[in-house]
């Protein structure tokens, strides 16, 4: 994201293939939700993972190890739009400002 | 090292300008051609599957539907190494418009031969300079011509602009529509082989390949959007630089040059005429005539619009005391009109700048005869009397 004029290809001619990790869409985002695990239905007993499913950037990580659950927000690709706090039943998701 | 091409070897023929750009082309060994016919530019494309059909080039001829999709296939063949052109004016020329930021944008070097025609309602087939300098900012290189002769030269010269990797953008070689396009002029035509040899074998910057797939034309956000832009403007200011070796060497095989601009008894002119294409014939016989009378006039021809060659007419025109411009275009709503927009920012930042009148003319082909120039010229005398003047006025329509 940083290299000037005259080190980028020529014509935006893409010479390295690549997918769409590359494109860190995080830099879009007003505000970034933030989670409060107290009646996160995930974090309680392994169910729901609504805001999971429904993130559109993947940007949601629910993780389980030995019986253990956790959950993380990955700000490199959320773009703040919000639909994890606004589907979640429990309300464990608000979006503040950046 | 180019030689000169003996005498001997040069065919004299009868040729529109339409037919010498056909010819041109042929003789460029293009690989492809997509185009769609449209008046006054048909002839090219005419003559030129004609001499597909008879066998005479190997060029894969694509008719379209459309000249959108003209354009379209040149980017896509053009993308793939190969050397392509097409050909447009008028409303098949804004028909092709979101394709010809695609083409300069995408750096392909696409030769575009314009046979300048009106733009519609209502609908005219005749000429005037509408529908290039609408797409002066579309990244095309503009090279205008004056004659059948500088037709067949610019276009053989337009490969070797367009290729080079210093520029890599795509050139419209403009001739005025049917006044140009439709007449017979003497035009020497130069050996197949010299042509080839001079405008050699492109060498791709980059192509289409399965075995290293690349992705041409992606999408580019604000992230890096600007840069490319930068790229490109840093090309276009490459070209003059780039025009003027290739011209040499042009020069050098067959003894024509045109420089991005000509200048004509500009020296110790008072009053210089500034245009392009076919009224720049006109002016030059009407300056000759005002001189026998004793009046210094002089004409400054333009021949590359894109990139403007702000420092040359400059220089050509900081002694006078006006400079009369004669264009075929308007900019509805604009303080004037593109042609004196240009020449008035590029004599800005002069201390002491002569004064610019503005004259549009020949609208949908209405007719330049010389007195329009000369009109012209005693207007911008009686201004400089009254040292002011209109920012533009229209010659030649009644009022
Ligand atoms: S705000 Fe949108 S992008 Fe960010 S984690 Fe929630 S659903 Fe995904
Ligand atoms: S939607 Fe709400 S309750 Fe369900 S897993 Fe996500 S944060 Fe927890």
């Amino acid at each position: 994201m940083s290299e000037r004029f005259d080190q980028v290809p020529i014509a935006g001619n893409i010479i390295k293939p690549g997918n769409a990790t590359q494109y860190k869409t995080g830099g879009w985002r007003a505000e970034r939700p933030v989670h409060t695990p107290d009646n996160c239905l995930w974090i309680k007993n392994g169910t729901c993972g609504r805001c999971w499913i429904l993130c559109p950037d993947s940007a949601v990580r629910l993780i389980e190890k030995d019986g253990k659950y956790s959950y993380e927000y990955d700000y490199d690709y959320c773009k703040g739009c919000g639909i994890c706090a606004n589907e979640c039943p429990t309300q464990s998701i608000r979006m503040e400002s950046e | 090292m180019t030689k000169q091409v003996p005498q001997s070897e040069i065919r004299i023929e009868g040729l529109t300008g339409d037919a010498a750009i056909a010819h041109a082309l042929k003789q460029c060994d293009i690989d492809v051609l997509s185009a769609y016919p449209i008046t006054p530019q048909t002839i090219i494309v005419e003559d030129f599957q004609k001499f597909a059909a008879d066998g005479e080039v190997k060029t894969r001829v694509i008719p379209v539907e459309s000249e959108h999709s003209a354009l379209s296939a040149c980017v896509g063949a053009s993308a793939l190494g190969a050397r392509v052109a097409t050909a447009s004016a008028s409303a098949g020329l804004a028909l092709m418009w979101e394709i010809l930021y695609c083409a300069a944008s995408m750096r392909q070097p696409i030769v575009l031969a314009v046979a300048n025609r009106a733009l519609s309602a209502p609908i005219n087939i005749h000429n005037d300079w509408s529908d290039t300098y609408g797409a002066r900012d579309s990244g095309f290189i503009q090279l205008y011509c004056q004659s059948c002769q500088e037709a067949y030269d610019t276009t053989i010269m337009a490969f070797k602009i367009a290729e080079d990797h210093r520029v890599l953008l795509p050139v419209m070689v403009c001739i005025d529509g049917f006044i140009l396009s439709h007449n017979v002029e003497r035009v020497e035509m130069l050996p197949d082989k010299a042509v080839q040899d001079f405008v050699g074998v492109r060498v791709p910057y980059q192509v289409l390949d399965p075995d290293n797939p690349i992705t041409m034309g992606p999408l580019c956000l604000t992230d890096y959007y600007f840069e490319f832009k930068e790229q490109q403007d840093r090309a276009m200011k490459a070209v003059p630089e780039v025009y003027k070796a290739v011209e040499a060497e042009f020069k050098e095989m067959t003894g024509r040059s045109y420089g991005v601009v000509e200048k004509y008894m500009t020296d110790d002119a008072d009053i210089i005429v500034f245009t392009h294409s076919t009224p720049a014939g006109t002016a030059k016989a009407v300056v000759n005539a005002m001189r026998e009378k004793g009046e210094k006039v002089g004409l400054l021809r333009l021949k590359m619009f894109r990139p403007f060659p702000a420092e040359q007419v400059r220089e050509a025109v900081k002694k006078a005391k006006a400079v009369a411009v004669f264009e075929k275009c308007m900019s509805f709503g604009a303080p004037s009109n593109p042609l004196a927009l240009e020449l008035r920012t590029a004599l800005y930042d002069l201390e002491k700048k002569p004064m610019v009148t503005d004259f549009v003319i020949g609208l949908g082909g209405r007719d330049v005869p010389p007195t329009t120039i000369v009109d012209g010229i005693e207007k911008t005398k009686k201004y400089l009397q009254e040292r002011s003047a209109p920012m533009y006025e229209t010659l030649g329509v009644r009022k």
